[in-house]
């Protein structure tokens, strides 16, 4: 790529940081040079948060209808997935996927309620009673 | 500790890596080194497409080497011995980071970019394996060279335990890393492993066995492009693409940026070894690169939504066949150099 080519787009970087490119000058050499952005990223990386965006929505849809539990919509919205909340909380895989059953959710002790709300930076109260008609925004 | 700065020079670069491991080596005097020169000895230019992983909700494909392998294998040529500490208590970790500061050693941390407060949020996933430098304390806050940021900047103790201490796949475990034993390396040897760290990207891209590694990888990703639409709709094939341009296009990772970061090194090599070969191999990875690009702008005009039929994918995965050939051809050229 030539010097003249970087593309200088808006993009998530704009007003916090551009990024470094390795391009061609009018030599033939390489220097190094910033960037602003490249709209085909941008695009690549808005397409993403909208994806995540309606699995959040889906996941809110879903502890509506007794689905699942509102562990697994907080996994969602927390851009989690069941290694990373493993991870955080300490607990096995099967062992979340067990709490997203609305029927084990209940059962779950204050305890390990605690740990799921400090993972998620909500309160025990906030994780007991999220019924999916609320949105937390992402 | 109430104020400590130590005397390290930021440099920003294309990879958090390389940048750590570059301006802590040159921190140690070794002042020639430079980002493109870091990835040619750490021999970072790789494929890799990891089949049924996923990442984020789509495919596992990377352009580089595995975390942490840059700085380890540049610094073995070197003769330089990375220090590395991992932790299974926070207390210790942080105690730990506390005494490098101390002791005037700038040092690198492996971080996740999850609760990274300076990172644009659109970029904040639960990513842990940022790298950035620790290089002083002032009220409280600890001063970090980022090597993807511009400028310098400062976390607090607590945001810095919670970077160091995220969790899931590649866990830093509050992993903090030095080089110690630098020595002057004189322009032989430099040239010797130059050509040592050639031939080894050139083992990596084609020699290690099976379908999704090296430029045998670049082809896999393309059988499974040809593949995507019929199979999961033209919606998921979509996000499927745009999943590829940002593990090749973003900050930090880059498949198209790491052909010219490797062009670039290429003709570094030229100009220590005073082989003119290296500079003409270096025209083709520049190549590569832009093809990379060109790739990336054709998936994109997919997942924009502008173009959706099974004739674009397959275009797309002609593209990287052809991008396949170039690096193989690049590649076998490089082989057959003749190293001192």
């Amino acid at each position: 790529m030539k010097k003249e080519e970087l593309p200088q787009d808006h993009s998530a970087l704009s007003g916090v940081t551009r990024e470094v490119c390795y391009v061609k000058d009018a030599n033939g050499k390489y220097v190094s040079d910033l960037s602003t952005g490249w709209e085909v990223k941008k695009q690549a990386l808005d397409n993403a948060w909208d994806d995540i965006k309606e699995r959040v929505e889906e996941a809110s849809l879903k502890v509506r209808n007794g689905e699942v539990s509102p562990v697994f919509y907080f996994m969602e919205l927390k851009l989690m997935d069941l290694s990373v909340l493993s991870g955080y909380t300490g607990f096995w895989k099967w062992t979340i996927k067990r709490h997203f059953k609305p029927s084990v959710f209940k059962t779950l002790s204050d305890s390990k309620l605690k740990i799921y709300a400090k993972v998620f930076d909500i309160s025990i109260e906030e994780l007991k009673n999220f019924n999916g008609k609320t949105n937390s925004s992402l | 500790m109430e104020k400590l700065i130590l005397p390290y020079n930021h440099i920003q670069t294309a990879h958090c890596e390389n940048g750590v491991a570059t301006g802590l080596l040159r921190h140690h005097g070794l002042e020639f080194m430079t980002e493109p020169l870091m990835f040619g000895l750490g021999s970072g230019i790789f494929y890799i497409h990891i089949p049924y992983l996923m990442v984020n909700g789509g495919p596992a494909v990377s352009y580089r080497s595995m975390p942490g392998w840059i700085f380890s294998r540049a610094s073995k040529l070197l003769g330089i011995k990375v220090n590395r500490k991992k932790f299974s208590s926070e207390k210790e970790a942080y105690e730990y980071l506390n005494k490098q500061i101390k002791l005037g050693n700038p040092v690198g941390c492996q971080v996740g970019v999850f609760n990274l407060p300076y990172f644009p949020s659109e970029y904040r996933f639960h990513f842990n394996a940022h790298n950035l430098v620790v290089y002083g304390k002032e009220n409280g806050n600890y001063l970090v060279s980022d090597p993807v940021m511009e400028t310098v900047t400062s976390l607090s103790e607590d945001d810095m335990l919670k970077v160091r201490f995220a969790k899931g796949p590649l866990a830093p475990k509050g992993h903090v890393y030095y080089p110690e034993n630098v020595k002057p390396v004189s322009k032989e040897h430099l040239q010797k492993v130059i050509y040592k760290s050639i031939r080894r990207s050139a083992f990596d891209m084609l020699s290690i066995p099976g379908p999704i590694v090296g430029v045998d990888g670049i082809r896999y990703t393309a059988r499974q492009v040809r593949k995507w639409r019929e199979k999961l709709g033209p919606r998921k094939a979509g996000l499927y693409l745009g999943q590829i341009v940002r593990m090749q296009e973003e900050i930090g990772t880059g498949g198209g940026g790491f052909r010219f970061l490797y062009a670039a090194f290429l003709e570094q090599a030229s100009e220590i070894t005073g082989n003119t070969k290296l500079l003409k191999i270096s025209d083709e990875f520049t190549k590569a690169g832009d093809l990379w690009r060109a790739s990336a702008v054709n998936m994109g005009r997919i997942y924009k939504g502008r173009l959706n039929d099974q004739k674009d994918f397959n275009e797309s995965a002609n593209m990287l066949d052809e991008i396949a050939e170039i690096e193989r051809a690049a590649f076998k050229e490089l082989r057959k150099i003749k190293g001192i």
